[in-house]
């Protein structure tokens, strides 16, 4: 003799699992975008420092006039010592001060009738590139987050744990026409 | 590095992302990386070498029309033996949010995935049923690429994300040699135009105003009656009627309409003309037919507008002509067309400054949006069951 509620106590327990898997299938993809968060930005600070130690190399190389050799150094230097607030600020001025010495007239030509200058001059060219590529990606990640992270369900249920609602990160990057 | 692209679209099947596919790969295969691409394809057909296919795509309406596509568990579970095989460094996937092979892989596969994205259109596909499931697979991809602005817009509007733009490269190298069309002289040592002849070519929708064609047609007015020998020669989709009327009927016979050719006749038209012309009156955001005529290194004569002038450098590797001024393209003609030294340098400088669009430029444009994912050496592997 099968008790009259248990089919009743059958159905309510479906219906518990199966939002129990909705809900963790939701954490689950909540808990990889925090995590392309965290890759992206550390793609993001890889670039930038890639970037700044090739502009660093190239004012160091004696390519350069001392004049240029200054404004790249300083600008460099700065955007790898600045502290969180100042970073983005720092990155900005660094682009503006490449821009301004690849925008020289004839700069690629007098370099590259300097030896090495050719293969220094594609590498910042690849590192301006890939500064703009990570960082594009890795405010994506975070659009992509903050949206999840508004969502009704993750808001009532705290799926995201104690991870830290990601910062956009704004800086200018256009790179410099080479 | 190794990397795994996938083709949402049967192989064997004419398209633009299939084009787009097969030229980039094979630029990565040059530069010494390894390629597998995974596509729809029906089991006898020939496919590259790097090339695997994942089953027969089938024909479903979808979103209006009808695409060939390939879903289902079977071609499910061969996108997952791939994946697991692979060990790719990266995962490319092409158009992801195509119901085929390209969601199954997003599904299927954790790590650096890149996604480029080509459609674009006004109206959103996406309906409130499907967004969910769009949504967790594109999550997925952490790098995307748009091939144009328009791509692009319709990622932003419709989509959610943004993207990096980069745009399609041209195969230099399918259009630098060919024969001219039978009855065409085209370009050589020794087929110099006779005094008062030549050819001018034109390649484009014939009835698309922003084309410019009727600007090539009022300059050909004036300098047909000039030069009794010109002949032009114009290749592309359009009514052929409306087109002859609109040149006075003693010039008539000296107008070749080929309409809509073939890729091959397409390079052979590019070799068959002594001057290439672009009259466009604006809205060309990169001119892909501009890049194939300089490839093919035919002298270069194209209307001033922003995108030109920059693929032109400026005019060194082509004239300029004040945008829809036919007197002056007619001018510029005619000078172009007695100087055979300046059209030989000019093809010459066309050749060089279209490798900046190669397709090896932009594969390397590629390289570094795979090297910028796939930061922490992590690599692609079979996602959990429960993801």
């Amino acid at each position: 003799m099968i008790p009259s509620w248990l089919p009743d106590l059958l159905l309510w327990l479906a219906v518990l699992v199966l939002a129990g898997l909705y809900v963790s299938w939701r954490a689950t993809r909540l808990d990889r975008l925090h995590v392309r968060v965290e890759t992206a930005r550390a793609a993001l600070d890889a670039a930038l420092v890639r970037r700044a130690a090739v502009a660093l190399e190239l004012a160091a190389s004696r390519l350069l006039d001392p004049a240029t050799s200054l404004v790249l150094a300083t600008a460099a230097h700065e955007a790898r010592t600045a502290d969180a607030d100042g970073r983005e600020f720092a990155e900005s001025d660094l682009s503006r001060a490449l821009r301004a010495v690849v925008g020289q007239p004839d700069f690629r030509a007098t370099l590259e009738s300097r030896g090495e200058g050719t293969a220094l001059l594609d590498e910042l060219e690849a590192a301006c590139r890939k500064v703009t590529f990570a960082r594009r990606f890795y405010n994506d990640a975070v659009a992509a987050t903050r949206n999840a992270r508004r969502k009704l369900l993750v808001r009532v249920i705290p799926l995201a744990g104690r991870a830290p609602v990601p910062d956009f990160f704004e800086i200018d990057d256009d790179p410099p026409e080479f | 590095m190794k990397i795994g692209i996938v083709c949402p679209y049967t192989w064997d099947v004419p398209g633009g992302v299939q084009q787009h596919i097969r030229d980039l790969a094979e630029a990565l295969l040059a530069a010494g990386h390894q390629v597998s691409v995974l596509t729809p394809a029906d089991d006898d057909t020939p496919l590259p070498h790097y090339v695997v296919g994942a089953g027969r795509a089938v024909p479903v309406p979808y979103n209006g029309s009808v695409a060939r596509l390939a879903f289902g568990f079977l071609s499910a579970s061969r996108v997952r033996r791939w994946i697991r095989d692979g060990g790719f460094d990266v995962l490319h996937v092409h158009e992801p949010a195509a119901p085929s092979l390209g969601i199954l892989a997003c599904w299927a596969a954790d790590g650096p995935i890149v996604g480029t994205f080509h459609a674009s259109y006004e109206r959103s596909r996406v309906v409130s049923v499907t967004a969910p499931i769009l949504q967790s697979a594109l999550e997925k991809i952490t790098g995307r690429i748009a091939v144009s602005e328009a791509a692009r817009k319709t990622l932003v509007e419709h989509l959610g994300g943004d993207a990096v733009l980069i745009p399609n490269g041209v195969a230099t190298e399918r259009y630098a040699m060919a024969d001219p069309l039978p009855g065409w002289p085209g370009r050589g040592d020794g087929a110099e135009p006779r005094p008062g002849g030549g050819t001018l070519g034109f390649l484009g929708r014939m009835d698309e105003p922003r084309k410019g064609l009727q600007v090539l047609l009022k300059a050909f007015e004036i300098l047909g009656r000039r030069r009794p020998e010109l002949r032009l020669l114009v290749a592309g989709p359009g009514d052929a009627d409306d087109v002859l009327s609109k040149v006075s009927p003693e010039l008539r016979d000296r107008v070749a309409l080929l309409g809509m050719v073939s890729d091959e006749d397409k390079v052979r038209a590019y070799h068959s003309v002594d001057v290439f012309v672009a009259p466009n009156l604006g809205g060309e955001s990169f001119g892909i037919v501009l890049a194939e005529a300089m490839a093919a290194g035919a002298p270069i004569l194209a209307s001033d507008i922003d995108a030109f002038r920059k693929v032109l450098q400026d005019g060194r590797a082509g004239v300029l002509f004040p945008v829809g001024d036919h007197r002056a393209l007619a001018e510029a003609a005619d000078e172009l067309l007695d100087d055979p030294a300046r059209r030989k340098q000019l093809s010459a400088e066309a050749r060089a400054a279209v490798r900046a669009y190669d397709w090896s430029t932009v594969a390397r444009d590629v390289v570094r949006v795979y090297e910028t994912v796939a930061v922490d050496g992590a690599r692609v592997v079979e996602a959990g069951v429960t993801a």
